[in-house]
C-alpha cells in the first residue's frame, strides 16, 4: 500500500469518525449521570437540518454548528422534561425522540434537498498541508480538532473536576447525592443539555464534513453507533476515542477494500455493517463475564429519579 | 346504482358543492383513486422524485378523473404489506408499488384484493392483478459508459450500487460494454452498500474509489454525494442518476439519466379506467421517452457528445442493442455467442457479470 493511499484512507477514516465520536461524548456525560437518552439519532438529524438551513441562508458555516448545537439542546429538552420532570420511562421517551426527530427533520428539510452547500474547510491555511504527511494532521475542518479536544474536556471534566464529581456522584448513587444536598434533576438536565449540544454538533457534521446536501435520514443508523460505542467504550473517554477510530476505520475499510480488491473485499457488506455491533455485544460479554470494576456502568442508569419513594 | 342512505348524502352533497364547483361536477363520476408506494421520500432528487414527478404529470393530464395518494419511506419488507393493505382499504383502485423489494408483499396483497390493480416497478413477478413495470435503464447506461470510455484517463470506473439485484447488475454491464467499446481496457468496479439512501457512505464510496485510481464514478443510489465527491476532487466526472443533479456537480456531471415514468403512469391509469388493462410487463426505453438522456457538462467535447448521440440514436432506432454478442462474462468465458441478443428475460433475471467488471465477492 503506497503512502499517498494510507494517508487517504486516514483522512477518510477521520471523517467517518468523527460524527460518531461527538455525539457518543455527549451521551457518554448523559449516562454517567444516570441518564439513557436513545434519541440520539434523533438529535443529530435535528441538528444536521438546522446546520443545513443555517448554511444555505447565511453561508456561515461556524454559525450553522452554533445554531444546531441550540437546536440539539431543545430536542433534548423535550426529553429533559419528560423523563426529568415528569419521570417517565428514559428507554420509551429516547425511541420517541428519535422517531421525533427523524420526522422534525423530514418536515423542516422539505425542498431543501435539490439545494447544495459547501463543506466547511480546513481549519489552518492550506500551505500547512501541502505535503500528504502535513495533510494528516492539519488538513482537516475545525469540527475534526473540536472532537478530539471535547474527548480531553470530558475526560478532564469527569476525571479531576468538581462538578464532574457531582455528575458521577448523581449517575452513581442518585439518592446519595440528593440527601447531602446535590439537585439530582438539575445536574441530570445539564448533562442531557450537554448531550443534545454533541449530538446537534454530531448531526452538523453530515451537511458540513462528509456530504454537503440535506437528505432525510441521512444520518443512517449513526446515532445509534453512538449509543453503542458509549458501551463498547465502558464509559471511559480515551477508550471512546479509541472506539470511535475503530468503528469509523471498519466502516471506511469495507469500501476501501471493495473498491480496490484484495483479500478483505470478500467479506459480505451485511457482515461489515454489522460488525460495530456485533464489537459491543463481545465487549457487554466480557463486560458482565468479568463484573469488576472495569465494569464502568453508572449503578443508577436508565432509573427515574423518585425521592420521596 | 341502488338508492341507500349512503348515495343520497353523496348526492346532497355535490347538490350543495353545485354552486361552488359549476357544471363540472355533473360530468364527473367516481375518480380513480390510485396508491403510490415508494421506497424513499419525494424530496430525494433521484428515483423517488422522478415517480413524484410522474405522479403529478399524472393528475395534470387526467384532472378530475384521478385522484392520488402516496406513502413514503416505505421499507422493503412486511411493513409494505400493511401500507399495501392500508391504501387498498382507503379506497385505491390502482397502486404502484415503486420498489424492487415490494414484490413478493405486492403478490401477496393482490391475492386478498381481486378487484384492484396492482403494477410493481422493476419487478419479475405478476399475476392476474398484478403487472410490472420498468423503463430500460440500461440504455441510458450504454450512452454514459460511451462518454465514460471517452473521457477516462486511467480506464477505470466505479459503480456505487444499493443490493447486486439484476437492475443494478444489468446496469454495470451496459456501462462497461459501452465504455469497452471506446476503450477495450476499461474496466469497472461494482461497490454495494446494501443501502438506497445513505449519502455520507456513498461519499466515503467514492472518496475509496477515487483514492484508488478510479476517474469516473456512476451510480443507482438515488442522490447526488457521489457526484459532490468527484466535483471537490475534480476528477473526469460522474453521471446524474434519475435527475439531474448539475446543480451539485456542475463541472462533473457529465450528463445524465433522466427517469420519465409520467407516459406510463397515464397509459395504465386510462386503461383501468376503460376496462382495458391486462397484466403485462411493460419495458420502454429511450425511444418511448421513459427514459432521457440530460444535457451534457462542459467537460464533454463535441466529439464525443456526437458518439454518445450515436448510442442513443442506435438504441431509439433499433440499430444498437448493447447486450448483442459475442459478450464474454468477466472469467472470459464467451455467455452470447456473436450477433445473438439476450431476451428480456434473461436480461431481468441477469446475476453475471460481463468482461471488464471487477467482480465484488
Amino acid at each position: 500500500m503506497s503512502t499517498e493511499l494510507l494517508i487517504a484512507i486516514i483522512i477518510t477514516v477521520v471523517g467517518a469518525s468523527t460524527p460518531i465520536l461527538i455525539a457518543a461524548l455527549g451521551e457518554l456525560v448523559v449516562e454517567k449521570s444516570g441518564v439513557l437518552n436513545l434519541g440520539v439519532e434523533g438529535m443529530m438529524l435535528v441538528g444536521a437540518i438546522t446546520a443545513f438551513v443555517v448554511t444555505f441562508t447565511t453561508g456561515n458555516h461556524y454559525l450553522a454548528i452554533v445554531c444546531a448545537a441550540g437546536a440539539g439542546v431543545a430536542a433534548s429538552m423535550i426529553f429533559g422534561f419528560l423523563t426529568l420532570s415528569l419521570s417517565a420511562n428514559q428507554t420509551a421517551t429516547g425511541l420517541a425522540l428519535t422517531i421525533f426527530g427523524t420526522g422534525f427533520s423530514a418536515l423542516a428539510g422539505q425542498g431543501y434537498s435539490a439545494r447544495p452547500v459547501t463543506l466547511l474547510g480546513p481549519l489552518f491555511p492550506a500551505e500547512l498541508a501541502t505535503h500528504p504527511v502535513w495533510r494528516v494532521l492539519f488538513g482537516y475542518s475545525a469540527l475534526v480538532y473540536f472532537s478530539l479536544i471535547m474527548v480531553v474536556v470530558v475526560w478532564f471534566f469527569l476525571k479531576r473536576t468538581r462538578a464532574g464529581l457531582i455528575l458521577r456522584a448523581v449517575g452513581e448513587n442518585d439518592l446519595s447525592a440528593h440527601s447531602i444536598g446535590y439537585s439530582v434533576i438539575g445536574v441530570r438536565y445539564a448533562a442531557v443539555a450537554f448531550g443534545g449540544a454533541m449530538a446537534g454538533i454530531a448531526g452538523a457534521c453530515f451537511p458540513l464534513l462528509l456530504t454537503p446536501q440535506w437528505a432525510e435520514r441521512m444520518t443512517a443508523g449513526r446515532g445509534w453507533i453512538a449509543v453503542a460505542l458509549v458501551v463498547f467504550a465502558s464509559w471511559k473517554p480515551f477508550r471512546l476515542l479509541a472506539g470511535a477510530y475503530l468503528f469509523g476505520l471498519v466502516m471506511t475499510m469495507e469500501l476501501y477494500a471493495k473498491a480496490g480488491g484484495g483479500p478483505l473485499s470478500s467479506i459480505p457488506s451485511e457482515l461489515w455493517a454489522a460488525m460495530p455491533y456485533l464489537a459491543t455485544i463481545v465487549v457487554l460479554v466480557l463486560i458482565s463475564i468479568r463484573r469488576d470494576a472495569s465494569s464502568n456502568a453508572p449503578a443508577c442508569l436508565g432509573r427515574p429519579f423518585l425521592p420521596s419513594n | 346504482m341502488t338508492l341507500n342512505r349512503r348515495t343520497m348524502l353523496k348526492a346532497g352533497a355535490v347538490a350543495a358543492a353545485l354552486p361552488l364547483l359549476g357544471s363540472r361536477a355533473f360530468a364527473q363520476t367516481e375518480p380513480l383513486k390510485i396508491g403510490f408506494v415508494l421506497v424513499g421520500t419525494i424530496n430525494d432528487n433521484g428515483w423517488n422524485y422522478a415517480h413524484n414527478q410522474a405522479r403529478l404529470y399524472l393528475e395534470e393530464q387526467l384532472g378530475d378523473a384521478v385522484e392520488t395518494v402516496y406513502v413514503e419511506n416505505v421499507p422493503e419488507g412486511p411493513d409494505c404489506e400493511r401500507v399495501l393493505r392500508e391504501l387498498a382499504q382507503q379506497g385505491c383502485k390502482l397502486i404502484f408499488a415503486t420498489s424492487f423489494g415490494f414484490g413478493d408483499s405486492v403478490i401477496k396483497v393482490a391475492e386478498q384484493f381481486p378487484d384492484i390493480t396492482f403494477e410493481h416497478a422493476t419487478g419479475y413477478m405478476r399475476s392476474a392483478n398484478v403487472g410490472t413495470y420498468n423503463a430500460r435503464f440500461y440504455e441510458g447506461r450504454a450512452v454514459c459508459g460511451t462518454v465514460a470510455g471517452h473521457l477516462s484517463q486511467t480506464g477505470k470506473a466505479g459503480y456505487i450500487g444499493s443490493f447486486p439485484i439484476p437492475e443494478v447488475v444489468m446496469g454495470v454491464n451496459a456501462f462497461v460494454l459501452a465504455a469497452r467499446k471506446v476503450n477495450p481496457e476499461f474496466t469497472i468496479t461494482p461497490v454495494y452498500l446494501s443501502s438506497w439512501n445513505d449519502p455520507a457512505k456513498e461519499a466515503d464510496a467514492a472518496r475509496a474509489m477515487i483514492d484508488q485510481g478510479i476517474d469516473v464514478i456512476a451510480q443507482h443510489t438515488d442522490g447526488p454525494a457521489a457526484l459532490q465527491v468527484a466535483e471537490e476532487r475534480g476528477i473526469v466526472g460522474g453521471f446524474g442518476q434519475g435527475a439531474d443533479m448539475s446543480a451539485f456537480a456542475p463541472n462533473a456531471q457529465l450528463t445524465s439519466i433522466i427517469d420519465n415514468w409520467g407516459p406510463h403512469y397515464v397509459k395504465t391509469a386510462q386503461a383501468v379506467i376503460d376496462g382495458t388493462w391486462e397484466s403485462k410487463d411493460s419495458w420502454p426505453g429511450l425511444a418511448e421517452g421513459e427514459v432521457e438522456i440530460g444535457a451534457y457538462g462542459p467537460k464533454v467535447p463535441e466529439d464525443v457528445v456526437a458518439a454518445a448521440e450515436a448510442v442513443k440514436q442506435g438504441q431509439i432506432d433499433g440499430s444498437l442493442h448493447i447486450f448483442t454478442g459475442p459478450i464474454n462474462d468477466h472469467t472470459g468465458t464467451e455467455r452470447v455467442a456473436a450477433g445473438v441478443t439476450l431476451t428480456d428475460e434473461e436480461l431481468l433475471s441477469m446475476d453475471w457479470y460481463v468482461e471488464g467488471v471487477i467482480p465484488p465477492a
